[in-house]
């Protein structure tokens, strides 16, 4: 049962920073291509926030090892 | 890591073998001669710390040289230590704290160097574990940013005001006050450090786990066993892994001292 309850961890826990992800870089995209003069700062604002939502799919990976072996 | 390796390298060999445990790849021995007891506990130098002492001496080299006896018109040494701060006062510090940023910037500009440096340690090669892959850590530097956001909230708003101000934000009807109060209460105190170390330390354990899983296919797969396709991918692949930790670490570490950053001004300017 164990390693069962390893994968659900990882596969649950990114569905949601997966779908998060997706947005926002899909409107980052939208915004750079509306004003390509703020393509700078969309850009720098896009990798921020996407290391903040990666953070939560990385935390279920590290349980995955945590849980169990 | 020895223990992988020699398990890795058996594998020709046949008779039995187990997947090791995933900490094979983060605990080290220690020096055995500098073995210690304090307060009951068993304490030593290993890698990691060997790391963290190799990190801080070439930071305190490097900053102690370049900015040690600073000439008017720079030199490239010093030019390229003033890029460094400029970059965490103009762009981190200023930018969001505002004109009081000035005096966090020691704190901030340490602690970006402290992370990056590090961080850096996990594609270096015979270094290759980042210390910051230890949750005690980044745990103890989210600490020390706790503390200072907490402090100088404190201190700016005075100690019950700042607390009252956290838990019961203006323009909201009173019942809802009830169920905000805990949220802002444990989202501001409890659950920001946390997250904050939580974010490196991930970062740096997945980071880790993949560089050395990509090296180790390489060599069991080319060096000591036939898969001509497997080995050559991993091959081809490790440039690729290697740009995108480099790209993690960075952006780790900066977030690490932009969220610190965040925190110490939504404490100094009362946002509500």
């Amino acid at each position: 049962m164990e390693p069962i309850g390893q994968g659900l961890v990882f596969g649950l826990a990114a569905i949601g920073p997966g779908i998060g992800l997706g947005i926002l870089v899909g409107k980052a995209i939208e915004a750079m291509a509306r004003q390509p003069e703020a393509a700078g700062m969309v850009r720098t604002t896009m990798f921020i926030g996407i290391a903040i939502v990666e953070a939560l799919a990385l935390l279920g990976f590290v349980l995955v090892f945590v849980i169990g072996g | 890591m020895t223990s992988l390796n020699a398990m890795v390298a058996a594998v020709p060999y046949g008779g039995p073998w187990e997947l090791p445990d995933i900490s094979h790849l983060f605990e080290m021995p220690t020096l055995p001669w500098l073995d210690f007891q304090l307060f009951g506990l068993e304490l030593g130098i290993n890698r990691t710390i060997l790391i963290i002492f190799l990190t801080v001496l070439v930071s305190m080299a490097f900053f102690g040289m370049a900015l040690g006896s600073p000439q008017v018109v720079p030199g490239k040494l010093q030019a390229t230590a003033e890029a460094a701060v400029s970059f965490v006062r103009d762009r981190v510090a200023i930018e969001i704290i505002g004109p009081e940023g000035s005096r966090f910037v020691p704190l901030l500009f340490t602690m970006f160097v402290f992370v990056f440096l590090n961080n850096l340690a996990k594609i270096t090669p015979f270094l290759m574990l980042p210390p910051t892959s230890r949750i005690a850590i980044p745990g103890f530097l989210a600490v020390i940013s706790w503390l200072v956001f907490v402090g100088v909230g404190m201190k700016e708003q005075g100690p019950i005001s700042y607390f009252k101000d956290m838990a019961f934000p203006p323009g909201v009807p009173k019942p809802v006050y009830v169920i905000l109060a805990p949220i802002e209460l444990v989202s501001n105190i409890i659950l920001r450090p946390f997250t904050l170390a939580v974010r490196l330390f991930a970062n740096m354990v997945a980071g880790h786990i993949l560089v050395v899983i990509t090296l180790i296919t390489i060599h069991a797969f080319l060096v000591l066993g036939p898969g001509l396709p497997v080995g050559l991918f991993a091959l081809v692949a490790s440039p690729l892994v290697f740009g995108f930790e480099l790209l993690i670490i960075s952006l780790q570490a900066y977030i690490f001292t932009m969220l610190t950053a965040v925190y110490i001004s939504s404490s100094l300017h009362a946002a509500h």
